[in-house]
């Protein structure tokens, strides 16, 4: 039983990454087209991306909106899961309901609502509208990973601050906000990096403001060119990076809580 | 008692439907070590939770040193608590978790380190001090958690129920050194507890709470030798209780019919009342008293160098006896022997059945 699960976790990584290594290996090739023998090592596509001003106005716009994104979502996270974990409330399961309900809906149908919304308010195609988009989207993981944290803490902790002295602000800052740093700093993470990935929605609502995976398509749309593989090869480290630095941060925490 | 230190005047505490506290009028003085002890749910520890301002009483009046405290928030009261749970931050030190209280006063760096030095050195755990506090043992941690409390050198300390997560040695210790604590400082202790032996073993008054009502206040004598409720007789435990009607009333002295037979016990009470005596368990003898009916040994409790007895009357009744553990084989109290057993009259104490 065992050989097979490795058997199938192998075929499932093998799935998942292969393609991902395949775009990393032809990055460096030096042929257009990715056939088999490669023709040569060659950096030519990442020269290519960097000398290209589109290529840097996209990274930036990314940037501005996976950064920006994870800083509102993890406030607005954190508020929701600290609401969720203090007080009860009439109505609270609808209002837990609908805060996590953006995940379950198809992009598409979110794009295209924001599209739908955006324009008519004249808020379609400037960078915050996106930033607007991957919050909503967003916010959800914040919550969920700031909320599990919570879940953690003994009750006392917070009265043990206001009965020696503290605040109820005072105690959020000296004890609610360092206990949760650890899921804090994990969703920053997490939520940058689902923004820095996202294509769907915004394809849909980032007009002139492209961010790199929109910057991706358009390159593809026209041509096949090996520029494509050296930005998702770019793209996919950043995202890994980040992904892998919220997972840290959690793990660290837990190990740390056992010992 | 001078001017006692903490009042409560008629408090009542509901949640919703709920009514955790009712009617709760107590004096605590100062330098008073009270005990707050009944089952779970009996309403203590909201009675607490309430002097620290953690819940807000529904009606009536808290008084600390004076002042009504009913709207004060928690904040600004110096009412620290221990905790069950010892509630130590953990991602503090044993030293920053001592100067948070100190640090929420607004004192000093260098001021606040050094007095939580001398906090952290009376209670002997001064070489922990920059240890994390969830690398401490359990005694440990819980003299950073007094440590914590006492910083502020408050007038009244709250305990929930602190030694409830300590092993039985560990919790001998710890009384030990809370009563020196509290004789040594002179500061009033409000400690809630569902032990009896820990209330008795350290508390100058107990309280006894049932339901959220108040059942009895006495010292721990008063409270086991003369129980006002079968409640209380049998809260405090090692009590023998023989439920009858009074029969004869002469004089201060009453006889009350038991099915195990007719008893004398000092009292007063009107012949047709319902009323039990009550015998604590050392009181009984083993075949001697004024008093005296038979019972057979169903099994024995050693606790050190006592023994419990506990025998079984004809009639089903639940009795106890407590002996010396090196007069156990004088005694023949040994499983299954049907012996005699006996109080003297003086030792009984009459419990009238408070009308339903």
């Amino acid at each position: 039983m065992t050989t097979f699960l490795r058997i199938y976790l192998l075929a499932l990584f093998g799935f998942v990454f292969l393609p991902i290594v395949v775009s990393l290996l032809f990055s460096f090739n030096s042929d257009r087209f990715p056939t088999l023998p490669m023709s040569g090592f060659t950096t030519i596509w990442y020269e290519t991306i960097f000398a290209d001003p589109d290529f840097w106005r996209a990274a930036r716009n990314s940037l501005i909106v996976s950064s920006c994104t994870a800083v509102i979502a993890t406030f607005l996270g954190f508020c929701t899961a600290y609401t969720d974990y203090r007080y009860t409330f009439r109505g609270k399961s609808l209002f837990l309901a609908i805060i996590l309900l953006p995940p379950t809906i198809p992009l598409i149908i979110i794009a295209l609502a924001m599209l739908a919304w955006f324009a008519p308010v004249g808020m379609s195609g400037q960078v915050w509208s996106i930033i607007a988009a991957h919050t909503v989207l967003t916010a959800p993981f914040a919550m969920a990973i700031i909320r599990l944290r919570l879940n953690q803490i003994d009750e006392s902790l917070e009265a043990a601050a206001w009965n020696l002295g503290a605040s109820e602000w005072r105690a959020m800052r000296e004890v609610i906000l360092p206990f949760t740093r650890p899921a804090i700093l994990s969703s920053l993470f997490l939520t940058a990096a689902v923004s820095f990935d996202e294509f769907t929605v915004a394809w849909f609502v980032s007009g002139l403001n492209k961010t790199l995976p929109v910057h991706v398509l358009e390159i593809v749309q026209g041509t096949i060119d090996p520029q494509v593989n050296a930005i998702g090869t770019l793209v996919f480290g950043i995202s890994i990076t980040l992904v892998v630095i919220s997972q840290l941060l959690i793990f660290f925490r837990l190990q740390r809580e056992a010992a | 008692m001078t001017e006692p230190l903490v009042t409560f005047e008629r408090v009542e505490k509901r949640f919703d439907d709920f009514v955790a506290v009712k009617g709760a009028t107590l004096d605590i003085g100062a330098g008073e070590f009270v005990a707050i002890m009944g089952p779970s749910g009996c309403g203590k520890t909201t009675t607490l939770r309430m002097l620290a301002g953690l819940d807000a009483p529904t009606s009536g009046t808290i008084r600390i040193a004076g002042q009504v405290m009913n709207d004060v928030p928690a904040h600004e009261r110096d009412t620290p608590m221990v905790w069950q749970s010892l509630a130590l931050f953990p991602f503090l030190n044993a030293r920053e978790n001592v100067e948070f209280g100190l640090k929420m006063r607004g004192v000093g760096v260098s001021e606040r380190r050094q007095r939580a030095m001398t906090w952290l050195d009376r209670m002997e755990i001064a070489e922990f001090a920059e240890r994390n506090v969830e690398t401490l043992s359990g005694g440990q941690r819980q003299r950073v958690a007094l440590a914590r409390a006492l910083v502020t050198e408050p007038k009244l300390l709250l305990l929930d129920e602190p030694l409830s997560a300590l092993d039985a040695h560990l919790v001998i210790r710890m009384q030990s050194v809370l009563s020196r604590l509290q004789r040594e400082l002179g500061i009033t202790f409000v400690y809630v507890t569902h032990s009896q032996s820990e209330a008795f073993a350290m508390a100058d008054r107990v309280v006894i709470m049932s339901q959220g009502e108040i059942a009895q206040v006495g010292t721990p004598r008063e409270v086991y030798r003369a129980p006002r409720s079968r409640f209380v007789a049998e809260f405090v435990g090692r009590n023998n209780i023989l439920p009858g009607e009074v029969v004869a009333s002469h004089q201060g002295m009453v006889s009350v019919q038991t099915p195990l037979g007719t008893f004398n016990v000092q009292g007063d009470a009107a012949p047709g009342t319902s009323a039990s005596i009550v015998v604590a368990a050392d009181m009984m003898q083993v075949g001697g008293g004024e008093n005296r009916l038979t019972a057979t040994v169903i099994s024995e409790e050693f606790v050190g160098s006592m023994v419990t007895a506990f025998l079984e009357a004809s009639d089903g009744t639940e009795l106890k006896v407590q002996v010396q553990e090196r007069a156990l084989a004088d005694l023949g109290l040994e499983t299954g022997r049907e012996v005699s057993l006996g109080w003297n009259t003086a030792d009984g104490h009459l419990l009238v059945d408070e009308t339903p």
